[in-house]
């Protein structure tokens, strides 16, 4: 597989109406590796990891400035198809939300609207993207029932498996285990190391031990700025900046 | 912010700053047996080492009860894991004083071989390195840690000297080699102090700096890489 492209945003500020929610953010999430996110709420982090694909654009009032840039390319320049970006930059929520469909036609459903593939076709992505998201063993013999009758952790890979189906190239992950019990959460941040082979990823999350588990680089985030940005390694045991070792050490946040 | 864990690392650093109040103790104590030729001091020495092996074995344990339940980062961190290792070398330093309390009261009851010049010398220094490395501790004093890794050669060369000129007494008079080794045990003791001392130091520099300088690991990192390309 090529190597996935890193996406990179240079001096972006974003505006909610006249409040300002992201100030001047530099920074490379590298190409198939994990870069995680973190710092308090309301440091722009949700935000932040939003203008990644513009799930912002959906929000009335607010502005970007500065350039987010997946290979090289603009992505909030006119010529960009919204709808195409969202296939290469998937994003995956706090709370799991499957579409009130079966198990089988939630992970089909960007196949089914994104191009004519033929039923065989389909039916072979399905089956690769549970098995990627580690979820096939545990649905293969009940693609049919309703996606509600799963467990919220395994809603959660079932959302996964959904972002796979349609080959994205960014995975971006906003929160995923804050609403799920810890041995999901093993199994999903087990699965996010795996995806990193495959796909550039970005995690925002409040856990911080997770922060340290599963990412190689780590930003941290105040008041809408970037703090700190490292490997991840350094970021706990040695960072730079006195803000980011008060924050992870918990004297704030 | 309060914070649940800083309550636990007041109480590591309590225990470690109790070790190093035995362990300095115990170095004088031994010393002064020596060179005052009283063994109620030495006796004092052996009072203290079941306090300081009491002491490591907690300092170990809450180091693991922190590391296991409190996933401690940064500072904290650099912190705990030193705090395991300064513990250990302050119990060294603590059976390094009764080994030299021990040599003492055995020299004891012999008569003294020679004035001792070098040796208290030595202590001195080798006491005054184990006073600074914890003066640097307790003040996170990254300067002074360094000064002690300086002071390590001084040590070490006293030490030859002082076995240089043992050894004159033992060819010429086999008579003195019981206490001549007596004496050359201890230089010895007190070189390990030091070098303990030199540690300590540098794990202050890591809980400080966050960089490691012992074994110069730079250098030997450098030349890993040439030779590998």
């Amino acid at each position: 597989m090529d190597t996935q492209p890193k996406i990179e945003t240079k001096n972006l500020n974003f505006y909610y109406g006249s409040k300002q929610a992201l100030r001047n953010i530099n920074l490379v999430c590298a190409g198939r590796r994990v870069t995680a996110i973190i710092g308090p709420s309301g440091c722009g982090k949700s935000t932040f990891i939003r203008t990644l694909n513009r799930m912002n654009d959906v929000i009335a009032g607010t502005r970007t400035e500065g350039e987010v840039l997946l290979g090289g390319i603009n992505i909030n320049s006119p010529a960009v198809d919204v709808v195409e970006l969202r296939k290469d930059v998937g994003m995956v929520f706090q709370k799991p939300n499957p579409f009130p469909k079966s198990i089988f036609d939630n992970v089909a459903y960007g196949l089914r609207i994104n191009n004519g593939k033929s039923r065989a076709e389909i039916e072979e992505a399905v089956e690769k993207s549970l098995i990627e998201a580690a979820l096939w063993d545990e649905v293969k013999d009940r693609l049919k029932e309703n996606a509600f009758d799963l467990s919220g952790g395994q809603q959660q890979r079932l959302c996964i498996a959904r972002a796979l189906a349609v080959e994205p190239k960014v995975i971006l992950f906003d929160e995923p285990c804050s609403a799920i019990d810890p041995i999901s959460t093993a199994k999903i941040e087990d699965l996010i190391m795996k995806m990193k082979k495959n796909y550039t990823v970005v995690i925002v999350t409040h856990n911080m031990q997770q922060a340290a588990r599963v990412s190689d680089f780590t930003a941290f985030m105040m008041l809408g700025e970037l703090i700190e940005f490292d490997k991840a390694e350094k970021i706990f045991t040695n960072p730079a900046n006195k803000l980011t070792e008060d924050y992870i050490t918990g004297r704030f946040g | 912010m309060d914070r649940k864990i800083d309550t636990e690392l007041n109480s590591l650093n309590e225990k470690l700053l109790h070790m190093a109040r035995l362990a300095e103790e115990s170095v004088a104590l031994a010393v002064k047996s020596l060179k005052e030729r009283k063994e109620a001091f030495a006796q004092d020495v052996f009072k203290r080492e079941e306090s300081l092996h009491l002491l490591e074995v907690e300092i170990d344990e809450l180091c693991m009860r922190l590391l296991a339940l409190r996933q401690p980062v940064a500072s904290d961190l650099r912190f705990i894991t030193s705090a395991m290792k300064i513990g250990s070398e302050l119990e060294r330093v603590g059976d390094l004083a009764v080994n030299i309390a021990e040599v003492s009261v055995d020299l004891l009851k012999q008569p003294p071989l020679k004035p001792l010049i070098d040796i208290p010398r030595m202590a001195s220094l080798a006491q005054g390195m184990i006073k600074d490395s914890l003066d640097a501790y307790v003040n996170r004093d990254e300067k002074l840690a360094r000064a002690v890794c300086e002071r390590d050669d001084e040590v070490d060369s006293l030490n030859d000297q002082i076995f240089r000129e043992l050894l004159t007494y033992m060819m010429s008079d086999r008579a003195t080699i019981d206490r001549a080794v007596g004496l050359i045990l201890i230089g010895r003791h007190l070189e390990r102090i030091a070098d303990h001392a030199t540690n300590i130091g540098e794990d202050v520099i890591f809980i400080v700096l966050g960089k490691t300088i012992k074994h110069h690991i730079e250098e030997i990192r450098r030349q890993a890489a040439a030779e590998a390309k």
